[in-house]
């Protein structure tokens, strides 16, 4: 509360961001404790979270006021001009204060509060459980047992306390390895292929350097080979480009020689590390924000950014994997630098390709927990949730889901959820409104007591997972057990529902999806409501003695059909889920367009001409 | 037949590749006149593999040991692999197809011998003309005429008989207009927007010349235009071409209108792109689109070097404008480049798909295909002779209304629900419109058909899609009218490369497929359920 000075603005103008014509709406900027909220004169609300917001610029003074411009981390960026450098002023400092706090306590998970008791929090929590999910994949079993080793984090802080290894991997060969591997990130059991009897292994760089050698890492990754009784090789999956690998011998880092490990093949698949990342989707943004973007410089910014190159990197890694599971019954172990950014979203994406299981909503769930939070992929780092080092923030996690997100376009029918899921999630990476992503690791998230103070996501996206479903999800056909997706380039499109996800005006005008998901819906109704007339219908046979004439029946069943109709129209008007509203626009206004800048042109030779904002109201529907 | 000199080996034994998952065929490999057939031996499949010799866009021979190897590629962007037993037998064959497939004779092509079973010659050819468009209008307005004044095409030999003029205008008028205007091309109706009761008007380029020649009847005609819609209206001229181009023109007797010759009217300058540049960007995008190995960076840079994009936004953009003048300033509009049969029809017909419901449906659309680009005069036969695989220089060939279909299919992306006809509708005119066993693509112009006597002597594209059998494949399942004007974004990141064009043949079948297949079936399911309650409740 100390930071807010002044808490409401009138007369704020919200600039539209890709109009030339600097076409913008009045309204009144509201700053809340938790919130930045802007109601226009239409009484449409924009609420931005302070802790979506990357960044907040003032801009130079206009004659029409101060110019503040927000950027979230949502890909929202809005464009406020205040009248009055004073107020602007103290809102830009204001949110400043607000979008970088210094401790976790500070953030909304910790003060959120959805009406909920402690059990049904608590049991939020406990929708998913990673032990069971292993029990799923059929570990512990003959070959793989749970390990105890790290149960008071003694021997890695950023892996959780339960971790599965080899039957054969005795207590001294973790502690050994884990000496060997930097910061103890030791090879551990990330995915069980129960056919095939192979594993996804992760683990992170061994410290090497030029010549040093661990017995305990060698016999380590012998007993992950002869944990698969089908092939005796296993691969080893450097993530990194080789030029990185080996800059990291020079400091005591390094990769796998091949001569040292018996029954290893080496494979390097070139991911870039996470600055590079930044910057690419740094660039990416920039292009995209740009005002009057040709399509020319669209594909030359695309193409400079790099961006799609690096998701078919991250995509090849994970096809790569999978084939060799199911190929060769190969087991693989994968790892980068510490194991944590590009280990993990190779090892889940290989995981989702392998298994349909992470391709329904829950699975999904339990992916993210498995192979991200709990084996500590550092998202209050990589979101920058809290003030800290921005070279540590990394969009990695938003890199899976556009790789998710490419796999769904590719196969439509093979995912349980929809696009808005995927958009969800994201939403919430940064909102810290719940307790899941908030932390670096599941020691961290034990001593701020998340579990008991903040509640979990999960249960709320399965309250309303029927805006997750995608409507043409298959679940049994069989060509869909294993995806092998195509990564030929022109398969990569750029994500404009992520990067975009507030500019209405370039989404499509009109969702098939909605319909469909609805005509489901709807489907789904009618074919129940036939079935319980059919059996009132049955019913009143039974009861009526068999000299009763048929047309009795219709009479009794007929007046019913009328209310029945009437009630199905108005459930097709309440089953479009609000927020999507917005996105549905149908016919839309030449206003939200560019072309429409050339109206001006159209009005320069007779100025009288200029009463057709009334028009835009009457076309947006 | 002259067809048999062509032919130089009739028979070979053949193996055939059709790319993506098709399986391979073996069997013997017969040319004939208009076709190349594979029938498969007697203990394979059944099938009669077949395919239309003008649908060939260019022949590549190679020969090695005693056997050869053709492939062909089509002008639907498909490539074909022959595997030929004799080295002789393949040349020979390469040579026919060669000659077979770039026959310039129009009444020896194969629409004139298609006769194919459930269609009668002559259904059809009624359904679409100016006549059926003016009965419409009538109803709308009375200050529009139709006129015969082209009855014998010598006015304008790339019009229809018939042309949409305003009511106060008269045949000599007319007559005198036309001398004005590079191939008789006089500003006519297009569309006349109800609304708003603005119109849509197309012409060529006036004949100024270098001493900025005038004629009084066609400023007269411009004049009667502003005098049949609301007063105060004005109108604007969209010029095609780039200021600099049109004032050009005059040095070869074209040019533009002079601003004080046409009170009431103003013309902006929206260039875009035609003829040979055009062409080149279709080439440039089909080869990147069948190269799988590139890296990520080199197909991007190819998709932005080939501007085709940037090529449907600027026709959306001008489109747009144009509707936008007539809804939302009650503005005419006259659309002009130089000939007005490529750009200008482009323009035309896509702002009345944004302003007019009635030509988002299946019929309309075909109307408006039929009555904007078919009698409008689109030389369909010079520009479609070639699609992107041929290697003779280009001359008159230019992918204008695939353009237009690929902006057609970026406005169903955006209005999904909108338009009654699907991607296969846009599909399969574009292959029609290359290589046809139907008359409705032949020929340059009215004129050119009446001479070939296409309507008597071929079958409709129109009848045959319209039977029942074909709608699956053409429809919108999930259309419902949209009386609203459909505005769609044209910035970069809303238009997307059209993959089912030109990725149709290199990705798999399966997603968009069995995703329409779904899609149909969920709609199927709900009117069964729905028809189904008042039989279980009676």
């Amino acid at each position: 509360m100390e930071h807010i000075r002044t808490t409401k603005v009138e007369q704020v103008k919200l600039l539209d961001r890709f109009s030339t014509s600097n076409k913008s709406l009045t309204g009144t900027l509201y700053l809340t404790a938790t919130h930045l909220l802007f109601i226009d004169s239409h009484q449409k609300e924009t609420w931005i979270l302070h802790h979506h917001i990357a960044s907040v610029e003032k801009l130079a003074l206009t004659t029409s006021g101060c110019p503040l411009v927000i950027q979230c981390k949502n890909f929202r960026t809005v464009h406020f001009i205040v009248p009055r450098e004073r107020d602007c002023h103290d809102i830009y400092n204001s949110l400043l204060q607000l979008s970088k706090q210094a401790k976790y306590e500070d953030l909304y998970a910790f003060s959120y509060n959805p009406k909920q008791n402690d059990s049904e929090r608590l049991q939020g929590w406990h929708l998913i459980d990673l032990a069971e999910e292993y029990k799923r994949m059929g570990v512990p079993n003959s070959h793989w047992q749970l390990s105890d080793a790290n149960r008071e984090y003694k021997i890695c802080e950023t892996y959780p306390k339960e971790l599965y290894v080899p039957w054969i991997a005795s207590k001294p060969i973790i502690v050994g390895s884990s000496k060997f591997r930097s910061k103890g990130r030791f090879p551990v059991l990330s995915y069980y292929h129960q056919d095939k009897k192979a594993a996804i292994c992760r683990c992170s760089q061994p410290l090497s350097g030029f010549s040093a050698r661990c017995l305990e890492d060698e016999h380590l990754l012998q007993a992950i080979s002869k944990a698969n009784p089908v092939n005796r090789y296993m691969y080893v999956v450097d993530t990194r480009p080789k030029l990185n690998a080996i800059a990291n011998r020079a400091a005591g880092k390094g990769y796998e020689n091949e001569d040292n490990y018996s029954n290893i093949r080496f494979q390097f698949v070139g991911i870039e590390n996470i600055h590079v990342m930044r910057s690419s989707l740094q660039k990416l943004l920039e292009v995209n924000g740009t005002k009057g973007l040709s399509v020319n410089d669209f594909y030359s910014g695309l193409e400079s950014s790099g961006w799609l190159r690096h998701i078919k990197a991250v995509m090849d890694a994970a096809i790569f994997l999978a084939k060799a599971i199911v190929l060769e019954n190969a087991s693989v172990l994968v790892h980068c630098s510490d194991g944590w950014d590009r280990t993990s979203q190779v090892c889940s994406l290989g995981s989702l390709l392998l298994d349909s299981y992470y391709r329904t909503i829950k699975g999904f769930m339990v992916l993210i927990e498995k192979d991200w939070i709990s084996f500590g992929h550092k998202f209050s780092e990589r979101c920058g949730h809290l003030d800290g080092d921005p070279k540590e923030a990394s969009p990695v996690f938003t890199q899976f889901l556009e790789c998710v997100w490419h796999l769904t376009e590719q196969f439509p029918q093979a995912f349980e959820f929809n696009e808005e899921f995927l958009l969800q999630i994201h939403e919430h990476i940064h909102s810290c409104q719940f307790g899941n992503f908030l932390g670096n690791c599941q020691k961290e998230r034990e001593e701020l007591k998340l579990k008991e103070k903040t509640h979990s996501l999960w249960p709320f996206l399965l309250d309303n997972e029927k805006k997750y479903l995608n409507p043409l999800y298959n679940s049994k056909s069989q060509k869909f057990t294993v995806l092998e997706p195509n990564t030929v380039s022109f398969n990569f499109k750029f994500w404009r529902n992520m990067y975009h996800q507030f500019d209405r005006t370039l989404h499509p005008r009109q969702s098939v999806f909605n319909i469909i998901l609805n005509m489901n819906e709807q489907n789904k109704q009618l074919e129940e409501d036939i079935e319980d007339l059919e059996s009132k219908i049955k019913q009143r046979k039974n009861k009526q003695t068999d000299d009763i004439i048929p047309k009795e029946l219709l009479h009794s069943v007929h007046p019913e059909s009328p209310p029945l109709k009437t009630s199905l129209c108005l459930k097709e008007q309440t089953l479009l889920p609000v927020s999507d509203a917005l996105r549905t626009i149908e016919g839309s206004s030449p206003a939200d367009n560019r072309y429409s800048d050339y109206a001006e042109e159209f009005s320069k030779s007779e100025p009288t001409v200029v009463s057709l904002e009334y028009g835009v109201a009457r076309m947006t529907c | 037949m002259e067809f048999s000199e062509l032919i130089y080996t009739g028979r070979a034994q053949a193996e055939l590749l059709r790319g993506g998952e098709a399986p391979r065929l073996r069997g013997t490999l017969c040319v004939t006149g208009h076709h190349l057939l594979l029938s498969p031996g007697p203990q394979s499949t059944p099938d009669l593999w077949l395919l239309l010799l003008r649908s060939v866009d260019s022949v590549e021979k190679r020969v090695a040991g005693d056997s050869g190897t053709i492939t062909l590629r089509c002008k639907d962007l498909r490539v074909l692999q022959l595997d030929i037993e004799g080295v002789e037998t393949t040349l020979d064959i390469a040579r026919s197809i060669e000659a077979l497939s770039s026959l310039e004779s129009v009444i020896t092509s194969f629409p004139f011998f298609y006769r194919p079973k459930g269609l009668r010659l002559g259904d059809a050819w009624h359904f679409h003309p100016p006549e059926r468009y003016y009965k419409r209008v009538a109803r709308e307005t009375t200050a529009w005429r139709l006129s015969e004044v082209n009855q014998d095409f010598s006015l304008c030999p790339s019009y229809p008989r018939a042309v949409i003029v305003p009511r106060t205008v008269d045949d000599d008028a007319l007559a005198r207009c036309a001398r004005f205007r590079q191939g008789g091309r006089f500003p006519v109706l297009s569309y006349h927007h109800a609304p708003t009761g603005t119109v849509l008007l197309r012409s060529s380029q006036p004949l100024a010349g270098p001493q900025k020649k005038r004629c009084a009847e066609d400023e007269e005609l411009l004049a009667a235009v502003l005098a049949c819609v609301p007063p105060g209206a004005r109108g604007f001229i969209v010029d095609t071409r780039s200021a600099q181009a049109a004032k050009q023109a005059r040095l070869t007797g074209g040019g533009t209108e002079a601003k004080a010759a046409y009170p009431g009217w103003r013309r902006l300058h929206r260039p875009l792109e035609r003829g040979r540049p055009l062409q080149e960007s279709f080439v440039r995008l089909v080869k990147a689109c069948g190269d799988t190995e590139q890296s990520m960076d080199l197909w991007l840079s190819r998709l932005e070097s080939c501007h085709w994009l940037a090529h449907v936004k600027e026709a959306l953009t001008t489109a747009c404008l144009a509707a936008q003048g007539m809804e939302r300033e009650g503005a005419c509009i006259l659309v002009h480049g130089t000939e007005g049969t490529d750009n200008t029809l482009l323009v035309t017909s896509l702002a009345q798909l944004i302003l007019d419901p009635l030509s988002r449906t299946m019929t309309g659309f075909q109307e408006l295909v039929e009555r904007e680009w078919i009698q409008a005069g689109h030389p369909f036969q010079l520009r479609c002779a070639h699609s992107a695989f041929s290697h003779t220089r280009p001359k008159h060939e230019a992918p204008t209304f695939l353009l237009f279909l690929d902006c057609v299919w970026q406005l169903s992306r955006q209005f999904p629900l909108s338009l009654e006809f699907g991607e296969g509708l846009l599909l399969t005119l574009f292959e029609h419109a290359y290589a046809s066993p139907f008359g409705t693509f032949l020929c340059n112009s009215e004129k050119e058909r009446c001479l070939c006597e296409v309507r008597t002597r071929t079958h409709s594209l129109w009848s045959a899609l319209n039977q029942a059998k074909e709608q699956r494949k053409l429809r919108n399942p999930l259309y419902v009218l949209n009386p609203l004007t459909i505005w769609p974004s044209v910035e970069p990141q809303s238009l997307r490369l059209w993959q089912g064009m030109f990725l149709r043949w290199s990705r798999p079948p399966e997603s968009s497929e069995v995703v329409w297949e779904k899609v149909w079936q969920i709609v199927a399911e709900g009117e069964k359920t729905e028809g189904a309650q008042p039989t279980t409740s009676a």
